[in-house]
């Protein structure tokens, strides 16, 4: 912290690259960008999964739509965490195919929500376009999308 | 549960998180100092999950149910430890980022946890 950001240290000398580089068939997928990405993505995998497990094991009769479609927003997180984490081209179209069923769930389920709000007793991770998330649920898959582009595009270039 | 001890975890969170976003922004790497204040705030979390558990051993009840709180408590612990791992093999800006994002995550489990325990009711 003592630091200025002016006294900002010089970039690394090329010679000590980050470990991270090294392994992985796809450098870009998990790495830099995508693994601030690859962390949120863990977060509302563990944390949809949990909930998800939770309210299928104790009340599903409460509001068998809500819990159905949870379970599924569950596992479409966790397909799209896997595949960041595991990087390579099949993965990245695993990851693209996610990322897009979850922009066309959180659309939908938004809109649904908003249009027939009785239908719902209990809300979803994707209840009025994820509001409940501060609207994470719909920013991330289009983050990912374009996360997932630019970093083949850099690939190639490299 | 013990409201001092949660918004304290809460704003060690919080500050963790402005102190790694710097970095971020700095284009920096988490370093040694990072470091030590994700332990700090580590251990504060496992000092209220020493805590909660204790509560719970003595019969009291959470709102949201046991399992919920537990859950929570046990997320509110691993949050940092894993975003500090991640940082650790992404020795770059983003890996400070990351525990940044981390951190928040854990300032929002803190609201939660007060909500499944039953906000103020029991203190």
């Amino acid at each position: 912290m003592s630091e200025t950001p002016s006294g900002k240290p010089p970039e690394k000398p090329s010679g000590t690259s980050s470990p991270s580089a090294a392994r992985g068939s796809s450098p870009g997928l998990g790495h830099g960008p995508g693994r601030l990405l690859l962390t949120v993505y863990a977060v509302f995998a563990v944390g949809a999964t949990s909930r998800s497990v939770y309210q299928l094991a104790t009340r599903f009769e409460e509001a068998p739509l809500a819990y159905v479609l949870s379970a599924i927003a569950a596992v479409v997180y966790v397909v799209i965490t896997v595949a960041l984490a595991r990087g390579g081209e099949s993965a990245r179209g695993v990851a693209t195919v996610g990322c897009a069923a979850e922009l066309f769930g959180v659309l939908t389920i938004g809109t649904w929500t908003v249009l027939d709000p009785s239908a719902f007793p209990d809300s979803t991770v994707w209840s009025n376009y994820g509001l409940g998330y501060l609207l994470l649920p719909l920013v991330l898959p289009v983050v990912g999308l374009v996360w997932l582009r630019r970093s083949r595009t850099a690939e190639r270039a490299a | 549960m013990f409201t001092p001890l949660t918004v304290a975890v809460a704003v060690a969170a919080l500050a963790l998180a402005a102190w790694c976003g710097f970095a971020a922004y700095r284009d920096q790497p988490t370093k040694d100092w990072h470091f030590a204040g994700m332990a700090v705030v580590t251990a504060l979390a496992l000092v209220q999950l020493i805590v909660g558990v204790v509560r719970l051993a003595r019969g009291e009840q959470p709102d949201g149910g046991t399992v919920v709180f537990v859950g929570y408590l046990l997320g509110v612990v691993a949050c940092v430890p894993a975003v500090g791992f991640m940082s650790l093999a992404e020795r770059t800006r983003w890996g400070s980022a990351t525990v940044a994002a981390g951190a928040v995550v854990m300032a929002v489990l803190q609201v939660r946890l007060y909500d499944v325990w039953g906000g103020g009711g029991h203190v």
